[in-house]
């Protein structure tokens, strides 16, 4: 079990490694002559106007909270979907009530408007 | 004998002895060949994706008619390994002002969300990266480091097309994840486990016969987790220029590029795995070997059913995307779960082909209903149609045949 986790923690140590040691390497043969245009910022030729780290609109940030919530249900939903074969049918029924009660709250979502994309 | 109907094990054993017989402490050779099962799968894995982007443009050419990359090679099967070279040699160029850690870190993370993922494929019976109990937890998790080296790549690159096309992409992909999450349930659910091992051996019969649907949403949102067409959106080329990985140049922005082929690829094994049965088939019991073609062979028809879906549809508009997942897809693998749930509790296990049949038919119906009440809403919010005289591209110049004719 152990050494699992162990195989695991390598293999995300090397995942990372060869794309990031395939980058240095790439870094070392490239040439490098960099200049002020070369470097400027590309907007498709105009010159860039005030900061680039611009705000957006708030209804991108509802749905950053909608898919949290999905994701929370989702958390408490696998540990009953494992032990599905044990648990009886009134297990079953609760977690329809559970997620009965989440697909209330997208129902909420979509009559207040805020899964349109404006 | 042995070797040949199961050559993978045999090897490991001959490599472990040969270590042990050397005299290296046990836990030092487990780790070793740990660190080499690791790089033998990634830069597998990472070669396998050169082939697969010479594939995709040859496949793509024939089917929007042009020939696709015939020059270098036989059927110019070593272009990859030309751009490869190309690429390799091409200058970085770090636009001024950028976020340096984002900006580097972002290439990188996104390959290894992606490769991160082969830790845990079963390619045979006796042969898997690793056989955790969270694997499915895993796989969700890690696609989700792809959304992190999405918005680091826009963050760090000061640029407003690539902050925006970073904004959009993670909407498109935190939205697709959702269905995606939820369908992932019924695998579980008929299997009792989240190992993809234990998922793979528990489909005698395919989970696509049990779950029809799910296996369809499953499909469509793993598209959209691509960003593949008709939801490349991420890319953008018309509206944003190239969306988040616009101010990448040489091997960085190639390594988005391998990301993006191989998430492709693994999306598809994913899909096989769970359901299609992996590496499933006759004669794998005696024959262990003959699993990892099944998985293969059954990869390659998904992988070619999403090229070929790629290649002929066309793009959504992103407020269509969100729409297509939060009005349709999230409701449709709710009532999925729900009704397979009941169902399949319903009815006793030993009770195979009624049990079967009853799934069948649920998602018979679940879909005759969905297709219904789609066309209703549909009927009803009805696209606006701009009556009168068409626009002019030069309102001057006389347009209509009639006078044209007569000047």
């Amino acid at each position: 079990m152990l050494h699992e986790w162990l195989y695991l923690g390598i293999f995300l140590t090397v995942a990372l490694a060869i794309p990031a040691a395939a980058l240095i390497i790439a870094g070392i043969l490239a040439p490098k002559k960099p200049n002020p245009i070369k470097n400027s910022t590309y907007e498709c030729g105009m010159e860039t106007v005030g900061v680039s780290w611009v705000q957006f609109k708030v209804q991108y940030y509802i749905y950053g909270l909608v898919f949290l919530v999905f994701d929370v249900e989702a958390v408490l939903l696998y540990p009953w979907a494992v032990a599905y074969n044990k648990v009886p049918l009134y297990g079953v029924l609760e977690a329809v009530l559970f997620v009965l009660i989440l697909a209330s709250g997208l129902i909420y979502v979509w009559r207040k408007g805020a899964l349109e994309w404006v | 004998m042995n070797f040949l109907y199961d050559p993978i094990p045999f090897i490991i054993n001959w490599l472990n002895s040969l270590m042990l017989s050397w005299g290296w402490p046990v836990d030092v050779v487990q780790v070793v060949m740990f660190v080499l099962g690791a790089l033998l799968i990634c830069v597998g894995a990472m070669l396998f994706t050169t082939l697969l982007i010479w594939a995709e443009r040859k496949i793509g050419g024939r089917f929007q008619d042009r020939l696709g990359p015939n020059r270098v090679g036989p059927w110019g099967i070593f272009q990859t390994i030309a751009d490869m070279l190309k690429i390799f040699t091409k200058e970085y160029i770090t636009p001024a002002g950028v976020d340096k850690i984002p900006f580097n870190l972002a290439p990188v993370l996104a390959v290894a969300a992606v490769l991160s993922i082969w830790a845990v494929i079963p390619f045979s019976e006796t042969f898997s990266g690793v056989n955790i109990n969270i694997a499915l937890l895993y796989i969700i998790a890690i696609g989700g480091l792809g959304e992190m080296a999405i918005i680091l790549a826009g963050f760090g690159s000061n640029n407003k097309y690539a902050l925006l096309g970073a904004f959009r992409a993670v909407a498109q992909l935190i939205s697709y994840e959702v269905p995606m999450v939820i369908v992932l349930l019924i695998p579980v659910m008929f299997t009792g486990s989240m190992g993809l091992n234990d998922i793979v051996q528990a489909q005698k019969i395919p989970f696509i016969v049990l779950a029809p649907v799910a296996c369809l949403i499953f499909f469509i949102s793993s598209i959209a987790e691509n960003g593949r067409a008709p939801f490349d959106l991420i890319e953008a080329d018309s509206e944003l220029v190239a969306g988040f990985n616009i101010e990448y140049s040489g091997l960085k922005f190639g390594m988005f590029f391998v990301a993006d082929f191989l998430h492709a690829f693994t999306s598809a094994i994913i899909f096989t795995t769970i359901f299609l049965g992996g590496w499933q088939g006759p004669g794998v019991a005696t024959h262990p070997i003959l699993g990892g073609f099944y998985l293969l062979a059954k990869t390659l028809i998904v992988y070619f059913a999403m090229l070929a879906i790629r290649f002929t549809l066309p793009r959504f508009r992103i407020d269509q995307m969100m729409a297509l997942n939060w009005k349709i897809l999230t409701p449709l693998s709710l009532v999925t779960l729900l009704v397979t749930a009941v169902v399949d509790k319903s009815i006793p296990r030993e009770l195979m082909a009624v049990r079967i049949g009853a799934l069948l038919v649920a998602n018979i119906l679940i879909w005759l209903v969905a297709d219904r009440l789609f066309t209703v809403y549909s009927r009803r919010h009805t696209r606006l149609v701009v009556s009168g005289p068409r626009p002019l591209a030069r309102p001057d110049l006389k347009s209509s045949k009639e006078e044209r004719a007569s000047l």
